[in-house]
């Protein structure tokens, strides 16, 4: 790509540049009202309007119309299932995401580059080649003879398949800008290697480690793709959120399809917003520190 | 919200070799290689790419009747009115493709599992009233509802009864969109009825045969088979056809036809608002034709033609009885008692096992 | 913090045989599994002319998808960067909702808005169809891209700031010549980023498209309905193993440009 070679204009580190004073504001603060309305508009017919119209949708039979469709014992069984599912893989992304990450920064040997590169491979790959991916090793034609298709190891595998960055990438930064003379200075205090990771190190972990968790519930109890091929779809023992509204909007269930997409939307939504809300209230006491 | 979930963080990892730049190069080319080459609906290697030239028709079609399409398309682009006409087919759950055609996608013919869901865009006025008049009343793809079993019959699985042993899993896609189930439930039920004239018995056996023995919801006949071929379940209920293609196909399967079973009757109707609905109509009565009910029988369905189906009479080994829908009243009698929604007896049953 | 060897090695081990039984192992295996019949077949596969259409297809939605996202995720990001206008955070929130969104909820959002019995549902008697054809599977992929480049090109922006903007201004530049000589250079990283991972998710969109799809092979069906429809429907799976690979290409495609992308960053 052949890039201009003139100095492109960056704000100087570490100086706020975004507070203008209030003098220098023009129009609505920079943006001139068409460009708004353009804004509003493309947000509006991409995702606010659909959105509304999803929440009509669930309420078309009404307030009881929507509590009947999503406390239908089928409805609250495959929720619960989807969220116990999503809470355990999310468990396991909290230690197994610490320790890869422990290991790409901490630890050094010949191929930890491969194992870095192998996290993205999630995030890249397409959700329906990853489940064909697991199934062609787990699946019934397993050439190990591990059969996990249509039981909830299968479920979860695929869950902890496309979750897999969110702990580690969101720890890896935070290790690395770590400071190890804590940690060097407790061991020369006599310290013991848990007590130094409990006391010195956990606590600078723990958010991150926190935020890759709860990003990675949210993604969990909406995934699809990954489940499809794999879970079985099997009520009560495999069948996730995603696949219960697949299956009501083929039965020509609508309402009840908007029913139960609007708790899920509600859920994943809350689980994001208490993210952000903490990490801004840290970043704010850091600040203040 | 300050998510980290798009942010790639990379620092300290290793510089990009100078190897990579080539190697996406090579990549990108080969796409742009790959999508220059020509399209089309056809998905087997080596397949002429581009459509003839004149009307595109659009056959929306229960994912069942693939293999019997893939034949018939190829046998009727080898008649004189059918290498006119290229036919793009979709497949899916019978009763969400129907609802789709309803809802508006492009469809010139429908090829569906059950009559209702025809008589559903009559209404809507997609399709004529008469749409059944034919020789074959509007059904020219006709098979039996059988009993698919494990290599060797471990279960020794003959007949209806056998399926409500203690510990026999049967799969069987979901009735309320899959129009499949709606056969694979009729049959017992017609042969445990003696055709309907005792519904109590026929109810009473779908009872415990839905509550105590499916314990799986495939939302399609292709999806309960893709189900039991990843070894869920003892007994799959199948249509004739499929459990053939599959047998053909190198699944592991036996299938038993019961003493007694249910005729499925598969209806094909043209769709009147389409904008090549002469196009549409000749392919429908090609198929009440010998040769499209030869392509049929070679594909595993039972043919309506007499003549065709006495050569193949070999094939299809016929059980002790045969009913037929009409036995038990017809379609708005069967609909309105057993499969409407909410009040169906069948319906009631798969809802109540579904809670 | 001294790890003893033992601990060291073993969380080595670890996080090996978890990486490898997760990801290394499968991700070769369907490699291996696509190409044992040997590259012909494979080829074979790839090329049927439903393959060739699915892949122009997919790249058709992507070529649609990421300049629309490219000019309104910009002045979206501009807005949300500079604008102090009322309802802002309400604004915030709908540009990040797509990110708490299930694809399959997408699905039904869209069906909700554009299907017949919808609060669009008038279009198709205009002739204008939506749902079932190619407008929704736009509209599905644009939703699940959204906040792509807007949340790439934003913090730049923030960044940045005003003053040479202000000061180009001053000195009688015009509003484009401002833009394309001091905004877009800065935030051309960004821009990229974003359309990157545009292009990767696009790629790769299967739940929202299924429930909006008519699905007809050679005129309807993506890469990932095809993977799907092979697999399902055709019971076809050394294709559906085929129709992966190239799937996984295009991934690594993206993969690789990322890591470029990075590296470059870094040298300027």
């Amino acid at each position: 790509m052949a890039l201009p070679t003139r100095t492109t204009p960056r704000a100087p580190a570490g100086r706020p540049t975004s507070r203008r004073p209030a003098a220098r504001h023009f129009r609505l603060g920079g943006i001139d009202p068409a460009t708004l309305g353009v804004v509003v508009l493309w947000v509006s017919v991409l995702v606010a309007l659909p959105i509304a119209a999803l929440l009509a949708l669930s309420l078309s039979g009404g307030p009881q119309g929507f509590l009947a469709a999503v406390t239908r014992p089928s409805a609250l069984t495959t929720l619960g299932l989807t969220v116990a599912l999503a809470a355990a893989v999310s468990l396991v992304n909290a230690v197994m995401g610490t320790v890869i990450a422990w290991v790409l920064v901490r630890d050094d040997f010949r191929g930890k580059q491969v194992l870095d590169a192998l996290i993205d491979i999630p995030f890249a790959l397409p959700t329906i080649v990853a489940s064909i991916v697991l199934l062609s090793l787990y699946g019934p034609d397993s050439p190990i003879g591990v059969h996990l298709a249509g039981l909830r190891a299968g479920v979860m595998l695929a869950l902890a398949f496309v979750t897999l960055p969110f702990v580690v990438r969101a720890v890896q930064p935070v290790l690395r800008e770590l400071d190890t003379e804590a940690e060097q200075a407790a061991a020369s205090l006599g310290a013991h290697g848990w007590t130094i990771f409990r006391r010195i190190v956990w606590p600078v972990l723990m958010p991150a480690v926190a935020s890759g968790t709860g990003l990675s519930f949210a993604r969990a109890i909406g995934e699809f793709g990954s489940v499809v091929l794999i879970g079985g779809n099997l009520p009560g023992r495999t069948q996730v959120a995603s696949q219960y509204i697949q299956q009501l909007i083929e039965a020509g269930d609508q309402a009840g399809a908007a029913a139960v997409s609007v708790v899920l939307l509600a859920i994943s939504f809350l689980v994001l917003t208490t993210l952000r809300v903490t990490s801004s209230r840290m970043q704010q006491r850091e600040e203040a520190a | 919200m300050r998510t980290p979930m798009h942010r790639r963080q990379h620092p300290g990892r290793a510089p990009a070799r100078a190897g990579r730049r080539p190697l996406v190069g090579v990549l990108v080319a080969l796409v742009l290689l790959l999508s220059a080459c020509a399209g089309g609906p056809s998905d087997v290697p080596g397949a002429a790419a581009t459509p003839v030239s004149g009307p595109v028709l659009n056959l929306y079609a229960y994912s069942v009747a693939k293999p019997a399409y893939d034949a018939l398309t190829q046998a009727y682009a080898a008649t004189p009115e059918g290498s006119q006409v290229t036919l793009l087919t979709s497949y899916g759950a019978s009763a969400d493709q129907s609802r789709k055609v309803a809802a508006g996608a492009p469809a010139d013919i429908v090829s569906f599992s059950l009559t209702p869901d025809v008589t559903r865009l009559v209404d809507a006025g997609l399709v004529a009233k008469d749409w059944n008049a034919g020789p074959t009343a509007g059904t020219p793809l006709t098979s039996v509802v059988v009993l698919v079993v494990r290599p060797g019959n471990p279960k020794g699985i003959h007949d209806w009864s056998d399926l409500l042993r203690p510990g026999i899993d049967v799969v069987t896609p979901n009735p309320l969109s899959s129009g499949s189930a709606q056969w694979n439930l009729l049959a017992p039920y017609a042969a445990m009825s003696h055709g309907g004239k005792d519904p109590r018995a026929g109810l009473d056996y779908l009872h415990t045969l839905v509550h105590d023995h499916v314990s799986t919801r495939p939302s399609s006949a292709s999806e309960a088979t893709e189900t039991f071929r990843q070894g869920h379940g003892d007994v799959l209920l199948s249509y004739e056809n499929e459990a053939i293609v599959a047998q053909r196909r190198g699944d592991a399967f036996e299938h038993v036809v019961p003493s007694e079973t249910i005729r499925i009757e598969n209806p094909v109707a043209a769709v009147q608002a389409g904008p090549h609905r002469t196009e549409a109509q000749r392919f429908v009565d090609w198929l009440n034709t010998a040769p499209a009910q030869e392509t049929l029988a070679s594909a595993g369905f039972r043919p309506v033609d007499p003549a065709v189906a006495a050569e193949h009479a070999a094939d299809f080994p016929a059980p002790t009885r045969l009913w037929t829908v009409a036995d038990l009243g017809g379609w708005p009698t069967v609909t309105h008692d057993l499969f409407a929604k909410d009040t169906g007896a069948i319906t009631t049953i798969y809802s109540e096992a579904t809670r | 913090m001294r790890q003893s060897r033992t601990l060291r090695l073993s969380l080595r081990a670890l996080a090996t045989v978890y990486l490898g039984l997760l990801v290394a192992v499968p991700v070769t295996m369907i490699l291996v599994r696509a190409l044992a019949p040997g590259l012909r077949t494979w080829w074979q596969w790839v090329t049927t002319p439903a393959a060739i259409s699915a892949l122009n297809l997919t790249l058709l939605i992507i070529a649609i998808v990421v300049p629309l996202n490219v000019v309104f995720g910009v002045i979206t990001a501009l807005a949300l960067a500079r604008g102090r206008f009322p309802g802002r955070a309400v604004l915030q929130t709908l540009v990040d909702l797509p990110f708490a969104v299930s694809p399959v909820v997408v699905g039904v959002a869209m069906i909700a808005l554009w299907g017949t019995n919808g609060w669009f549902g008038w279009l198709p008697q205009h002739g204008i169809r939506v749902v079932y054809a190619l407008p929704a599977m736009v509209l599905a992929t644009s939703f699940v891209t959204m906040p792509f480049v807007v949340r790439e090109v934003e913090p730049v922006l923030r960044e940045l700031g005003t003053d040479q903007e202000q000061a180009a201004a001053t000195l009688g530049a015009s509003r484009f010549q401002v833009f394309s000589r001091i905004t877009l250079p800065a935030i051309r990283w960004g821009l990229t980023y974003g359309v990157v991972l545009t292009i990767s998710r696009a790629l790769g969109e299967y739940g929202a498209v299924l429930l909006v799809s008519s699905n007809l092979p050679g005129v309807s069906q993506t890469l990932t309905l095809l993977v799907h429809g092979r697999f399902v429907d055709d019971h076809n799976v050394y294709g559906a193993y085929a129709a992966s690979t190239v799937l996984m290409g295009l991934a690594l495609v993206t993969l690789l440009v990322t890591t470029l992308l990075d590296h470059w960053k870094k040298q300027r």
